[in-house]
C-alpha cells in the first residue's frame, strides 16, 4: 500500500532528519512511529504527502509515485491521504461545517470552493462523519469555540471526509490531556477499522503505541532502529531507541565536546 | 443549540452575520453600488488624470533637488521654530484646561448636567479635525501663532479630558473615602488620593500628545495659524517647488524625529 | 502597604532622593522651556486677554444657525463622504502589495522589506494636508487631487496594520487545507482568507473613520468636499452659514465613528 523506500531529508539548517529510512504499510494496520523528539517523525510523515520535500528516495502509495508527481498530480494524490496534526490546524475562524468539508476542495471547482458551494452528497456526509465523531449540532459553531478534543474530532472529520486511502497522524494527542488523548485514540483506531484503511501514526508515548499499533517502527536520529509487532517491544528494544538514541540536543553537545577536545 | 430538524441533510447554508444570505449580498451590492456612484458623483475627468500623470512628472521633476535661498533658510527655521514653539505650550495649556474638563466628564465624580457639558467639550473637541479649529480661532484672534495655540490646546483639551475621566472613573472609590472619612475637604481628596493614582500615565500620555500636537503645528500655517504651514503653502502658490520639496523634507525629519524622541521618553518614563 | 513597619513609616520618602533631585531638575526645565517659548512666540498679549471674548463673540454672531443653507451643503457634504470612501478604497487596493512587502513571512527580500517599510513611513509623516496641496498643483483643484491625497495619506498607516495581520498568520492552518490536496488559489480562499478578513475590515473601517474627519478639510486647499465651503463662508464671513456646516460636519462625524465602530465590534 504505502511504501517507502531510502528515503533522506537534509533540511537547509543542514540538520540531516532522515538518513535513508525504507518501511511499508499494507492492508488496513495501524503503524505506529515512535521514537525521541527530534527523531524525525514528523519529517518523515510530511515527506509522504510532501509537505515537506524529500531530499532523496521513494514513495509510493499503491501504483503511484508520490515522488515523481508534477505538482497538479501531487494535489490529486494528496486527496488519498489524510493528515491529522499535532495542534489541530483547523481554521480557526472558519465553522467546523466549513472546516469539515474543506476536505473536499480537492474535488472542487475554486468558484463552488469560494461560494461555499458543496456538493450535497459531501454535506450529508459531512454531517454523517460529525455525528460519528460525537460532535452532531455543533456544525455552524466557530472552530475557535471548540475544546481541545472537540478540535482533535473535527481534525478526524475532515480527513476522514477525504475518503483516503491511508491517514497520516502526527502526534494525534499530545496538546491534550490524558483523558481525552484515549477518547481521540479510540475514536480514530475505530474509523479506521470502519472504514478499512491503514493508518501511520507517529505516538510519543510508548504505552499508547503498543496498546492501538498493531505494528511498531521505532525511530532515532533519522533512522530506522526497531520494527515489530506490538508485543515484540521489549525493554531491550526500547532501550536502543530511547537510550541508546539520546535526543538530538545531547547527542549534538557531545559531538561538540569531542572535537573541542580533539582540537587541543 | 437545537439542530433544525426540517433541514435536508445536504444542505447547509453558512451562517452570516447578516440575516441570511439574500440580505448578505444586497448589503454588498449597496457597498459596491455607492463605491460605484461615488465614483461617478466625483466624475473623474479622463483627461485631466492622463494629463495629470504628466504634470505630476513635471512637478516631480521642479522639486528635485530640494533647494532654497539664504533668505528663505532663515523663514523656514523662524517658521519651524514657532511651530516647535506653539505645540509646547498647546500641550501645557491644553493640559492645564483639561483637568477640570475631566473632571467635570467623569461619571463617578460630577453632577449630571455638569457631566454632560464635559462630555460635550470632548465630543466637539474630537469631532473635529484640528484644521477647522484653527481656521475658526483664526477669525476669532487674528492670524498668528496664538490661533494655532489655541486650536491645538483645544484639540488637546478633548484628547487628554477624555482620557483623564476614563482613569478617574476607575480609581479606587475606596480610597477616596478613606480620606473624605478622615475629614479632608473635597479639594484635598482629589488632591491626595486621585492625582498620585494617576500622575504616571499623565506624564506618558502628556509627552505623547506634544509628539501629536508638534505634527500638527506644522500644518495649522496652511489656514493662517502661524507655523511653518504658511511657508510652505507660499512656496506653492508662488510656484517654487524646489523650496517646497525643502521644506517638506525638513517638516518630514521633524516629525520622524519628534516620534522617535516621545518613543523614548515614553519608554523612560514608564 | 500597610505591612510596613511603623518606624520605617515615619520615614518614608516617595523617591529615591537623588531620583528625586532628577525630577526636580526635569520639572524645572519643562517650566524654563515653556516660559522661554511663550515669550519667543511674539504674542501680542492684548490679543491674548481678549481671545477668549473673541472666541465667545464668535459664537454668538454664528447662533442661530442658518437652516436654510442646510440644502446648499447637502452636495458638499455627500461629496466629502464620496472622497472618504474612495479614498480609503484606493487606500487598501494600493496598501495591499505594500503590507505584503513590510510583512516579515511574506515579503521576497531583504531590500524589498526595507521599501515597504520606507514607503509606510514616509506616506504617514506627510500630512493629509499636505498631500492636498501636491495633488492640486499636479490634477487642479477637484475632488480628484482630494481622493488621492487621502488615499496616499492612508497607504503607510493601512500597510503597516494588515501587515501586522499578515505576519500573524498562522501557517499551520494554511498547511492543513493544502493537505487535503486543495489548489494554491483554493488554499488562499480558506486558510489565508478567513486569518485576515477581521482585521481587513477593522482596518479599513477604522481609518475610514479617520478619512472622514481629513476630507473635511482638504477643501482649505481646493481640495474638494464641504472645507471648500466652509472656507468659503468664513471668508465671507456667513457665520450662521459656518454653524450650519459645523454641526453638519459633527453630524457626519459622529455617524462614520458609530458606523465604524459598529462593524469593527461585528467583526472582532
Ligand atoms: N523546518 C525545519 N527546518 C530545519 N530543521 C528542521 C525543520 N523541521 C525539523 N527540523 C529538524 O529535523 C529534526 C527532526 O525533526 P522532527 O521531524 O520534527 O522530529 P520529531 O517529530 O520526531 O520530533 C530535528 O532535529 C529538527 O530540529
Ligand atoms: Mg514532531
Amino acid at each position: 500500500m504505502l511504501t517507502v523506500n531510502d528515503i533522506k531529508k537534509v533540511y537547509d539548517s543542514g540538520d540531516q532528519a532522515l538518513k535513508g529510512l525504507s518501511m511499508e504499510v499494507s492492508g488496513n494496520e495501524i503503524v505506529s512511529i515512535i521514537g525521541p523528539s527530534g527523531a524525525g517523525k514528523s519529517t518523515l510523515i510530511r515527506c509522504i504527502n510532501r509537505l515537506t520535500e524529500p531530499s532523496s528516495g521513494e514513495v509510493w502509495l499503491g501504483d503511484t509515485e508520490i515522488t515523481a508527481l508534477s505538482s497538479k498530480e501531487l494535489r490529486k494524490a494528496r486527496r488519498d491521504m489524510g493528515l491529522i496534526h499535532q495542534e489541530f490546524n483547523l481554521v480557526e475562524r472558519l465553522t467546523v461545517m466549513e472546516n469539515v468539508l474543506s476536505g473536499r476542495l480537492g474535488y472542487m471547482s475554486t468558484l463552488d470552493a469560494f461560494r461555499r458551494n458543496f456538493d450535497s452528497e459531501d454535506i450529508a456526509k459531512a454531517r454523517a462523519v460529525l455525528r460519528r465523531v460525537g460532535l452532531e449540532g455543533v456544525e455552524n459553531d466557530r472552530a475557535d469555540e471548540l475544546s481541545g478534543g472537540q478540535r482533535q474530532r473535527v481534525g478526524i472529520a475532515r480527513a476522514v471526509i477525504q475518503r483516503p486511502k491511508i491517514l497520516l497522524v502526527d502526534e494525534p494527542t499530545s496538546a491534550l490531556d490524558p483523558e481525552t488523548s484515549i477518547e481521540v485514540m479510540d475514536l480514530l483506531t475505530e474509523i479506521a477499522r470502519e472504514d478499512d484503511i491503514p493508518v501511520l501514526i507517529n505516538i510519543h508515548e510508548v504505552d499508547l503505541a503498543t496498546e492501538y499499533a498493531d505494528r511498531v517502527v521505532g525511530l532515532s536520529d533519522g533512522e530506522l532502529v526497531f520494527e515489530g509487532d506490538a508485543d515484540e517491544l521489549d525493554e531491550r528494544a526500547k532501550d536502543i531507541i530511547y537510550r541508546d538514541g539520546q535526543s538530538r540536543e545531547e547527542r549534538d553537545a557531545a559531538k561538540a565536546e569531542q572535537q573541542a577536545s580533539a582540537g587541543e | 443549540m437545537a439542530t433544525r430538524s426540517d433541514v435536508a441533510d445536504g444542505e447547509w447554508e453558512r451562517p452570516t452575520a447578516f440575516y441570511n444570505r439574500t440580505t448578505k449580498y444586497l448589503v454588498y451590492t449597496a457597498v459596491v453600488a455607492f463605491v460605484l456612484y461615488s465614483l461617478w458623483s466625483i466624475g473623474i475627468p479622463i483627461d485631466r488624470f492622463r494629463r495629470g500623470i504628466g504634470a505630476g512628472i513635471d512637478l516631480v521633476s521642479n522639486m528635485l533637488p530640494p533647494a532654497l535661498t539664504p533668505v528663505q533658510f532663515e523663514l523656514m527655521v523662524q517658521g519651524i521654530v514657532e511651530s516647535i514653539l506653539m505645540s509646547i505650550v498647546a500641550t501645557t495649556l491644553g493640559i492645564i484646561v483639561s483637568a477640570p474638563v475631566a473632571f467635570m466628564a467623569a461619571n463617578n465624580l460630577a453632577p449630571r448636567p455638569v457631566y454632560f457639558v464635559g462630555r460635550g467639550i470632548i465630543a466637539v473637541s474630537r469631532s473635529f479635525h484640528e484644521l477647522i479649529v484653527a481656521i475658526v480661532m483664526v477669525k476669532a484672534v487674528g492670524f498668528g501663532p496664538l490661533a494655532g495655540v489655541l486650536a491645538l490646546g483645544f484639540k488637546t483639551v478633548g484628547f487628554f479630558a477624555k482620557l483623564l475621566s476614563e482613569e478617574i472613573e476607575d480609581i479606587d472609590t475606596g480610597q477616596m473615602q478613606a480620606i473624605e472619612a478622615v475629614g479632608g475637604s473635597r479639594m484635598q481628596v482629589y488632591l491626595y488620593s486621585v492625582l498620585p493614582q494617576i500622575v504616571p500615565r499623565i506624564i506618558g500620555l502628556s509627552i505623547y500628545r506634544l509628539d501629536i500636537n508638534l505634527r500638527h503645528s506644522t500644518v495649522v500655517g496652511i489656514v493662517g495659524a502661524g507655523g511653518i504651514g504658511i511657508t510652505l503653502l507660499n512656496s506653492f502658490q508662488k510656484y517654487d517647488f524646489q523650496y517646497s520639496s525643502m521644506i517638506i523634507l525638513v517638516i518630514v525629519g521633524i516629525v520622524m524625529i519628534g516620534e522617535a524622541a516621545s518613543a523614548y521618553a515614553r519608554r523612560r518614563v514608564q | 502597604m500597610s505591612s510596613e513597619s511603623s518606624d520605617a513609616g515615619a520615614q518614608w520618602e516617595r523617591f529615591e532622593p537623588r531620583e528625586r533631585l532628577l525630577r526636580y531638575l526635569v520639572t524645572l526645565g519643562a517650566l524654563v522651556v515653556l516660559a522661554a517659548s511663550w515669550r519667543a512666540m511674539d504674542i501680542n498679549y492684548g490679543y491674548v486677554a481678549s481671545a477668549p471674548q473673541e472666541v465667545m463673540d464668535l459664537f454668538t454672531r454664528m447662533y442661530p444657525p442658518n437652516v436654510m443653507y442646510t440644502r446648499e451643503i447637502a452636495r458638499p457634504l455627500l461629496e466629502t463622504i464620496n472622497i472618504s470612501i474612495l479614498g480609503t478604497a484606493l487606500a487598501i487596493v494600493m496598501a495591499l502589495p505594500v503590507a505584503f512587502l513590510s510583512a516579515s513571512n511574506t515579503t521576497p527580500n531583504r531590500a524589498t522589506y526595507l521599501l515597504g517599510k520606507f514607503i509606510v513611513s514616509f506616506t504617514r509623516s506627510v500630512n493629509v494636508i499636505i498631500w492636498a496641496l501636491i495633488f492640486v498643483a499636479v490634477f487642479g483643484p477637484g475632488a480628484l487631487a482630494g481622493v488621492l491625497a487621502i488615499a496616499v495619506r492612508s497607504v503607510g498607516f493601512t500597510a503597516k496594520l494588515l501587515g501586522e495581520a499578515i505576519e500573524e498568520i498562522d501557517p499551520g492552518e494554511v498547511e492543513a487545507i493544502r493537505a487535503t490536496g486543495a489548489s494554491t488559489l483554493q488554499t488562499f480562499i480558506y486558510g489565508i482568507v478567513p486569518q485576515i478578513k477581521p482585521a481587513f475590515i477593522s482596518v479599513a473601517t477604522f481609518r475610514w473613520d479617520i478619512n472622514v474627519r481629513a476630507s473635511t478639510i482638504i477643501g482649505f486647499v481646493g481640495a474638494g468636499g464641504i472645507g471648500v465651503a466652509l472656507q468659503t463662508n468664513i471668508n465671507y464671513f456667513k457665520w450662521d452659514a459656518v454653524l450650519t456646516i459645523l454641526i453638519a460636519i459633527l453630524g457626519i462625524v459622529l455617524v462614520s465613528e458609530g458606523v465604524s465602530a459598529y462593524l469593527r465590534r461585528k467583526v472582532s
